[in-house]
């Protein structure tokens, strides 16, 4: 396979060809350089226009969102939609669904990495029988999406009575079927000196001792990286709730963000783009301080972040 | 993972033994655990045992029950290849959710690379604000297959939405509903997913980042201008990682689920019916489970074929770099 492989270069950060014209062009302005800022200044805010005016809205009086959409900033900043928003659905607060959503993401992210970490360490360090087949089965888990699978899991999970329950939404993540975690830590692991577990060898240590002892240490950066992605597919993952969780009181986030978009429901738009805003901003937060671990993740498996 | 822990401590430093018997059985089984081999497959377990028990068996199951009529709640009925027929022969909307498919996932794809392609271009001549602009063609890759984005669409598109209101700003007036007519509300589906055109634009700079300044050099020694240049070195270089991407991304086309099942539901007038989405309706709202399953292997298959045909025009068009 012809992976982009090129974890080391790091496009978001690294200004390593750095611009030699760059100070002489403090006396010296080109128009060429002019508009070139022009340009892709106006295509970068084009492209986070649909968000900042969603968070802009927010904050606008409900009546107003729809009437002044041709206006980003609010003329009345008010916080009432988020009080509104707050309130949640029949009772049950808006935290409630943040709470489920926490729990979710965070324990199938734990399970998902801690299980990709020790099997990462097994395919790309041990040498046993079967190896090469879990490899291919490994690339086959990565490349056979959840959407496909979502019938035949379904009714595999109805036979095991997992329905209407959060089981399939973290029991499975904990037996790392995301073959993505595998691979993002096999990676990691190639690059650690084989030198290392020879040594730890001699010293006595176990196969076992050595992935704990000298392994785990050493792969905090591809954790950190697994992390922050699968807690961003988990928090994002509409479909598995959509079809495991019927509990209204049990809804993750998106799940609940769907009842505002319902015909049914009264169209608060405030309530409703406040509530968006709400639940984009981890992906916000992990997206501004966590930037370069995501950009390697991406760069490293050429896939869709 | 706690079994293994108390081993590799035990295997350290042996208790003291209860009895004779016990301690040498005991002392057998830790050094039968201690070779590479039974470690390899012990620490590989939890894959051995998630790849078949959630993906193997999922799909060996569902492979029979698309020989049945099962309703979910009831017990599954043999039909034979019924199911097959039905879709196949008697069911316009199979082929019209596998066309509308296919449409959004091979022209998203393209448009969102050469999107992708032209602004890691763009992007790579640095400044001072570079960052601020690769952070800011990122981000909706990040946000864009949450439910907040999917809900802000449906607005922005609508007759008083925001695209409308812009639109006035250059002088065209107009209350056209987007997601309302039939050639349009397509479009607002693809817009959305070229809009994430971010992280294929991180891969490119990456790759871009990765060509020797000295194949340009010796270019331009011998002539060759910034166009030629492009065509002759940059493009033919990044080919690997365009097949990559072209792969990967319109596989996720064609699975494409929350947006459509949030934005359109397939309205107007199944304009807009994804493939999955008539899956899920079938399967769960129609409870024709066995259908929705003989659907699901369809997909499988053509997507198998289609990642297959797309490897065999590999040699035509994509760089091999051990060549």
């Amino acid at each position: 396979m012809s992976i982009a492989t090129v974890s080391n270069n790091d496009p978001m950060m690294s200004n390593s060809h750095s611009d030699d014209k760059g100070l002489s062009s403090k006396h010296h302005i080109r128009p060429q350089r002019i508009l070139y800022h022009v340009i892709v200044m106006l295509c970068a805010l084009l492209m986070v226009y649909p968000i900042v005016w969603m968070v802009l809205s927010s904050f606008k009086p409900t009546a107003m969102v729809l009437a002044t959409s041709g206006q980003l900033i609010p003329t009345h900043w008010t916080l009432d939609n988020y009080f509104n928003g707050f309130k949640g659905f029949a009772g049950t607060s808006f935290f409630r669904y943040i709470g489920n959503s926490l729990f979710i993401s965070i324990t199938a992210t734990i399970g998902t990495i801690a299980s990709s970490a020790i099997v990462a360490y097994a395919i790309s360090r041990l040498k046993f029988p079967g190896r090469r087949i879990l490899f291919v089965a490994m690339l086959l888990s990565m490349m056979l999406p959840a959407q496909v699978l979502m019938v035949p899991q379904y009714l595999w999970y109805q036979k095991l009575g997992w329905t209407n329950s959060y089981l399939p939404l973290i029991v499975p993540y904990c037996f790392a079927i995301q073959g993505f975690f595998i691979y993002l830590i096999m990676n990691f692991i190639d690059g650690i000196p084989r030198s290392l577990d020879e040594a730890a060898k001699l010293d006595g240590c176990s196969y076992y001792g050595i992935f704990f002892r000298v392994i785990c240490p050493l792969i905090t950066p591809a954790v950190v990286t697994g992390c922050i992605f699968s807690f961003m597919w988990r928090w994002d993952d509409f479909l598995s709730a959509l079809l495991y969780v019927s509990d209204t009181e049990r809804y993750p986030v998106s799940l609940a963000l769907k009842l505002f978009a319902d015909p049914s429901s009264s169209s608060d738009y405030g309530a409703m783009f406040a509530m968006a805003s709400v639940s984009i901003l981890p992906s916000v937060l992990i997206f501004l301080f966590f930037q370069r671990y995501l950009v390697e993740g991406v760069s490293t498996s050429g896939l869709k972040g | 993972m706690a079994i293994q822990a108390t081993v590799t401590q035990s295997g350290g430093m042996p208790n003291p033994p209860q009895s004779g018997v016990k301690f040498r059985s005991h002392g057998r089984l830790i050094r039968f655990l201690q070779k590479e081999k039974v470690a390899g497959v012990v620490c590989s377990a939890p894959f051995i045992f998630g790849f078949l028990m959630f993906l193997v068996v999922p799909l060996a199951l569902s492979l029979y029950y698309t020989f049945t009529d099962y309703n979910i709640i009831g017990e599954p009925r043999f039909i034979g290849l019924d199911n097959y027929i039905r879709m196949f022969t008697k069911d316009p909307l199979f082929w019209q959710s596998l066309g509308v498919t296919f449409f959004f996932a091979l022209i998203s794809t393209p448009l969102r690379l050469i999107f992708a392609l032209l602004v890691a271009l763009l992007l790579l001549r640095n400044s001072k604000i570079s960052g601020f602009y690769r952070a800011a063609f990122y981000l909706p890759s990040i946000l864009g297959g949450s439910v907040a984005v999917a809900i802000l669409w449906k607005q922005m598109f609508a007759a008083d939405g925001v695209v409308n209101k812009a639109l006035g700003l250059f002088g065209i007036h107009t209350q056209f509903a987007w997601l309302g007519n039939e050639s349009s509300a397509i479009w607002t589906l693809i817009i959305l997913a070229v809009w994430q055109f971010g992280s294929s634009m991180l891969i490119f700079l990456a790759s871009l980042k990765q060509i020797p300044s000295e194949l340009y050099e010796a270019a331009s020694v011998d002539g060759a201008n910034k166009w030629s240049q492009f065509w002759k070195i940059t493009l033919p270089l990044l080919t690997p990682t365009i097949f990559f991407n072209l792969v990967m991304q319109s596989i996720n086309g064609f699975l494409a689920f929350t947006q459509c099942y949030i934005i359109t539901q397939g309205k107007p007038r199944n304009t807009t019916l994804f493939f999955m989405v008539y899956m899920y309706d079938e399967s769960f709202t129609r409870y024709h489970a066995g259908y929705g399953a003989a659907l699901a292997w369809v997909m499988l298959l053509l997507i198998g074929i289609y990642t297959g045909v797309l490897f065999l025009t590999k040699r035509f068009w994509v760089y091999d770099e051990e060549a």
